[in-house]
């Protein structure tokens, strides 16, 4: 089917929509992610959004919903355990564990079994509701807000926690803020990209901005540029391709992004010495 | 009150353990005091109690005459030299900036201005994580000094630098108390590469304090009594080497003139 046609459909419209949300919020907090080490507390609550999600659907055949409430429960459990300390690592590993184990099991008592599972993990964001997409846009409205106001002192705790909190800087306050907002980046990345894909979205655009540019300012200009550049140019080829997953085409590109940032990045640094 | 600083009557105790108590200490504007101790001593927990980050066992603790707390914006922070990573999108005038608040335009100025005082201007666009550690602790000082701060707290900024960045360093943190009139309490574990600089010295050490010039406190009758065994002072040229019963306390290892 053309493109074109497409386009004129409500549902690639929204799609286009959402992804251009989730990807400002992705690009925002992929700076702070990759700064604070938190890659793998992203791999763990979006693998947790499974949970949530399979759990949604279980109780209210709203997997959107349950993986949003999910994030936050997430959020408050990985804070409450330490996951700002030292064995953050560790922590996140175990609740991961747990988690996804609880999650197969709500699965396997839901009907629709093997495509919902599909879905969450890889990403459908041409499924999603009206309502669900309704809901996508305000949490992800009230992130962005969010991340814009507390950036600066955020930076400040997350590269220089000590000085930051000589001069009165919240440093833990600010981290629990984060990982909650981290938690709801997530989540919301996970209906365009699946759960198992998120990090496509919210590490791939900061790794390559990081590696261009030194101005933390620029970096999330970049990330945020590089974040929409693979989330619209992937749900595009997804339609134009009519069979393959926007997933596949958002990886692929943030992926090629980011190896060309290397590349840009390692000329530079022979011509530069 | 004149004092920059005050403690009356301090005490800390941690987990039952009394780190010093009965502290009287009055910081004078311009003063330039060593804080020095073993380990476990309690030297960043005095600093930690003049930024309001933690509250004294007993007594009282004012800066500028309010309690700490209230006082924050007129201290400045130099910590020990850390690692940043190689790849953090972090430049020097970023991490001076930090500690900027005034209107957003007069900002770049601010910090282009601490840079210059310095020496720091050269590497203001570079990556933090690519400069030395004696780059980053003039980055520190002009991150501290910003705002004219009449109080600088700095914990063991020298550590893990070179002898010639350690000696850079110190005397450009006292040409720029100078300037300013700025107070220093500066927590060290070796007197030498401050001795140049220190007008009065605070000892904590086992539970106890000592307070006066260098000549006063390094003295083997004084440090014997803070310690509660014999220690030895000796003098080699310009530099202290205190000897306790076990060798060497508190020296400058490898530090050559």
């Amino acid at each position: 089917m053309n493109l074109g046609l497409y386009l004129e459909q409500s549902f690639a419209q929204h799609a286009l929509i959402a992804g251009a949300l989730v990807a400002v919020i992705c690009g925002l907090i992929g700076p702070f992610v990759v700064m604070r080490r938190m890659a793998f507390a992203v791999h763990g609550t979006s693998e947790l959004a499974f949970t949530g999600a399979a759990g949604g659907l279980l109780v209210a055949g709203n997997a959107v919903a349950g993986a949003l409430i999910g994030a936050v429960v997430v959020a408050g459990l990985l804070t409450a355990l330490g996951a700002e300390e030292r064995d953050r690592d560790s922590t996140i590993g175990v609740v991961l564990a747990f988690g996804l184990g609880a999650g197969v099991f709500m699965l396997s008592k839901y009907d629709g079994f093997a495509t919902a599972a599909t879905n969450i993990l890889f990403g459908d964001i041409f499924g999603v509701s009206n309502g669900q997409l309704w809901l996508l846009l305000v949490i992800g409205l009230v992130v962005a807000a969010v991340m814009v106001s507390i950036r600066r002192p955020l930076l400040f705790a997350s590269v220089d926690a000590e000085v930051a909190a000589a001069r009165g800087v919240p440093v833990r306050a600010l981290g629990a803020v984060f990982m909650l907002v981290l938690a709801l980046t997530v989540t919301e990345a996970a209906q365009i990209v699946g759960t198992l894909l998120v990090l496509s979205l919210a590490i791939s655009p900061a790794a390559a901005a990081q590696r261009l540019t030194a101005s933390p300012v620029a970096v999330t200009w970049l990330s945020i540029g590089f974040a929409l550049l693979a989330t619209e140019g992937g749900i595009l080829a997804s339609l134009a391709s009519d069979t393959v997953k926007p997933s596949v085409f958002i990886t692929a590109i943030s992926f090629g992004i980011y190896l060309t940032a290397r590349l840009v990045s390692a000329r530079r640094s022979v011509a530069y010495g | 009150m004149s004092a920059v600083a005050e403690l009356r009557g301090a005490a800390m105790r941690l987990g039952g353990r009394t780190l010093w108590e009965r502290l009287d200490l009055a910081i004078e504007a311009g003063e330039f005091i060593a804080v020095l101790g073993p380990n476990g001593a309690g030297k960043t927990t005095l600093l930690k109690v003049l930024l309001g980050l933690v509250e004294l066992s007993e007594g009282t603790a004012a800066v500028a005459g309010r309690p700490p707390r209230e006082g924050r914006d007129r201290i400045g922070y130099v910590p020990q030299l850390r690692a940043f990573d190689r790849e953090l999108p972090l430049r020097g005038r970023d991490l001076v900036g930090f500690v900027y608040d005034g209107p957003r335009q007069a900002g770049r100025s601010a910090v282009d201005a601490a840079l210059e005082a310095v020496g720091a201007s050269g590497y203001a666009d570079a990556p933090v994580g690519r400069l030395s550690g004696g780059e980053q602790q003039r980055l520190r000082i002009a991150q501290a000094l910003l705002a004219r701060p009449p109080l600088l707290l700095c914990d063991e900024p020298l550590l893990s630098l070179d002898i010639s960045h350690q000696q850079e360093v110190t005397a450009l943190l006292d040409r720029r108390r100078h300037q300013d009139g700025t107070a220093v309490v500066f927590v060290t574990h070796e007197i030498n590469p401050v001795l140049p600089y220190v007008d009065r010295v605070l000892y904590l050490a086992a539970g106890r304090w000592a307070i006066g010039s260098p000549a006063e406190v390094f003295t083997g009758e004084r440090l014997s009594e803070l310690y509660g065994t014999t220690i030895d002072v000796v003098r080699v040229r310009d530099r202290i080497v205190v000897l306790g019963a076990d060798g060497e306390i508190e020296t400058c290892h490898h530090h050559v003139h």
